[in-house]
């Protein structure tokens, strides 16, 4: 029973997270090597539709929490919901994704449970016997290998460390599990959320992502990055410099003390390349560096660069990417 | 009110790291510093008591006897006491052990307001201060960017992907950190000579009457990253670059 995973399907603006078919394909070897089934849970209210979504996702069965509980998230109310669930289901083993939500409650459900984590997942290096994980530290300037002791643990996996897995050709049986926070028991209350940027590409999520420093000059140079940034369907980021000299909102910042990102495309656009800055965004699968100063420390970390003015290379880089994308 | 902040000590960002012959990150030449975002809610726990909201603030750390150095740098700040919990025996403890030897100390020393780093530079863990909050039964706002307190309960100002949360929870409660929450002040070479008469506490988890339990994760191995070769440059005209760059793109790095 407890061979079987339990992956938590985060719900945001009425969808689905681009995380979640990452975590099905974490962790489909994890149940093979386990014998074990594998369960979608969402948690919510009025969330029919969107269970019925899941189902695709090639997981084994869906299981759905609903009440009036969980309508706000909280970490109190879904910590709760998860923890009875997943042993409802009996899954041993709960994988998150590495978002706000996740860096939220999946701490206080492995201690809820009484089990080991991992958190920021960026690959698995073996799944049989105890599973080992990798995950970097020290703001990326070394990644560990790390074993879980137990046959229960919790992981939380950062968005486009694993591919999606494919969409399953018949959906998956849905159960609906009659399991509710105590409300007596739910301390927080929520007093306001207010949605920024709704509909546009999750900086986290991204897999494309065009990003503006200091050498963009000022706010009108991000409008001038937008385009490119809309070509290839980008989300857009910065530096901190950028967000303190008050171009850009600071909900786009990549860095250490910024956004966590691994686009397979990072395109950075008058960057200098400072450590901090890089501790957000090293492990970008192809890192694009333009620059006027050649020695600029993002280069170091750069597969491909432009040395040379942002604001001459950047629409060329706009009729390139439309001939290519666009026909 | 008291509050209780927990800091971890942590190396400098800009340190480089080097393993040693063990494999595992040799720390003796790094510089050490407060973890940046402990800096954080040590900050606003002196605010908090500047208002005449709270009225002390104790800073928790389990660590070694270097850690002793940031502590010191706590309550130049302006933190009224300072514990550390020796780690001897615990260098290689996981998150979950970590935060039942804090949890416990905690809970005998008694506090309204737990303030918290949401994460350790070095660990990137970003699991114990929750740990200690579930440990302790007492809800939390997590990676605050702006707090008010008052009558009992916190308010906090939550960035969350693509929204910000506003959430009130009872005291007591765990408040962590996030970068904007404000700016950590520098100490002054007076509040420096101050803090070092004040009390700074050493302890074993035995004294809070906690036997540390086993570690349910094992880091096996450090790895450093390969060193990139360095950029390939595309040089010409900005349109031939743009088209070198492009083609290499869709071609070689097959990313678009
Ligand atoms: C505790 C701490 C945490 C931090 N956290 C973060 C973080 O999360 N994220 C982050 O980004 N930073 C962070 N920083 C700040 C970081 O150290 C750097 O100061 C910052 O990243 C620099 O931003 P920048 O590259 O935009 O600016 P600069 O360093 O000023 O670089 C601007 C670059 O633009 C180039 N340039 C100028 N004009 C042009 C042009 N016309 N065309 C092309 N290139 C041009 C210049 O050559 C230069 O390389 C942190 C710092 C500290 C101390
Ligand atoms: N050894 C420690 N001593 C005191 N506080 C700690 C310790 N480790 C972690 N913390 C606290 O927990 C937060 C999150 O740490 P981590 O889970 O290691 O990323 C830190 O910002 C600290 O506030």
């Amino acid at each position: 029973m407890s061979n079987d995973i339990l992956v938590f399907v985060e719900l945001q603006n009425g969808d689905i997270r681009k995380v979640t078919p990452q975590l099905v394909s974490a962790a489909r070897p994890l149940a093979e090597a386990r014998g074990g089934k594998l369960h979608a849970l969402l948690v919510g209210e009025g969330i029919g539709e969107l269970a019925r979504k899941a189902a695709t996702l090639g997981v084994d069965s869906v299981a759905v929490v609903e009440d009036p509980s969980l309508a706000d998230y909280t970490a109190e109310a879904y910590a709760e919901a998860i923890t009875q669930a997943s042993k409802r289901l009996g899954a041993g083993a709960l994988l998150f994704g590495n978002t706000s939500i996740g860096k939220d409650t999946a701490p206080r459900v492995a201690q809820r449970l009484g089990v080991g984590m991992i958190s920021d997942v960026t690959g698995t290096i073996s799944t049989g016997g105890n599973p080992i994980f990798k995950r970097p530290v020290y703001a990326g300037k070394a990644v560990t290998h790390v074993e879980v002791l137990e046959s229960s643990f919790v992981i939380s996996v950062r968005a486009n460390s694993y591919p999606s897995a494919p969409a399953a050709a018949s959906p998956a049986p849905i159960q609906s599990l009659a399991v509710a926070p105590d409300p007596s028991k739910i301390r927080t209350k929520v007093k306001e959320v207010v949605v920024r940027a709704a509909g546009k590409v999750d900086l986290t999520e991204a897999d494309i992502i065009v990003s503006g420093g200091m050498g963009v000059k000022g706010p009108e140079g991000f409008e001038f990055l937008r385009p490119l940034a809309e070509v290839l369907g980008a989300a857009l980021g910065s530096s901190r410099a950028a967000v303190l000299a008050g171009y850009i909102h600071p909900s786009h910042q990549v860095g250490q003390t910024g956004k966590t990102v691994s686009p397979s495309l990072y395109i950075a656009c008058g960057i200098s390349g400072a450590i901090q800055h890089k501790a957000g965004m090293s492990t970008s699968k192809c890192i694009v560096a333009i620059n006027t100063d050649p020695e600029a420390p993002m280069f170091e970390i750069a597969d491909y660069g432009i040395v040379g003015d942002l604001f001459e290379v950047v629409p060329p880089l706009i009729e390139e990417f439309k001939k290519l994308l666009h026909g | 009110m008291k509050i209780v902040v927990l800091m971890k000590q942590t190396f400098t960002t800009e340190a480089r790291i080097e393993l040693d012959g063990s494999g595992k990150p040799n720390d003796s030449k790094v510089k050490k510093v407060v973890n940046p975002y402990d800096e954080f809610a040590v900050e606003e726990a002196i605010q908090l008591v500047e208002r005449k909201v709270a009225e002390k603030v104790t800073v928790v750390c389990l660590g070694p006897a270097s850690a002793e150095e940031a502590l010191r740098q706590c309550l130049a700040m302006g933190a009224d006491e300072a514990v550390r919990v020796d780690s001897a025996g615990l260098e290689e403890a996981d998150s979950s052990v970590v935060a039942s030897v804090l949890a416990g100390a905690v809970k005998s020393m008694g506090y309204d307001l737990l303030l918290a780093g949401y994460v350790a530079v070095d660990d990137n863990a970003a699991q114990v201060a929750v740990r200690v909050a579930e440990l302790l039964d007492i809800p939390q706002i997590n990676v605050v960017s702006k707090l008010e307190v008052a009558n009992g309960t916190a308010t906090g100002w939550r960035e969350a992907d693509g929204r910000t949360e506003v959430l009130e929870v009872p005291l007591p409660a765990l408040v962590t950190a996030d970068k904007s929450l404000n700016k950590p002040r520098y100490p002054t070479l007076p509040n420096i000579m101050k803090a070092k008469k004040k009390p700074l506490e050493i302890k074993a988890p035995a004294d809070f009457g906690i036997n540390p339990p086993a570690s349910k994760t094992r880091v096996v191995k450090y790895e450093l990253p390969p060193p990139k070769s360095g950029a390939k440059i595309f040089k010409g005209t900005p349109a031939e670059a743009a088209a070198a760059l492009v083609k290499a793109l869709r071609e070689e790095a097959k990313v678009v």
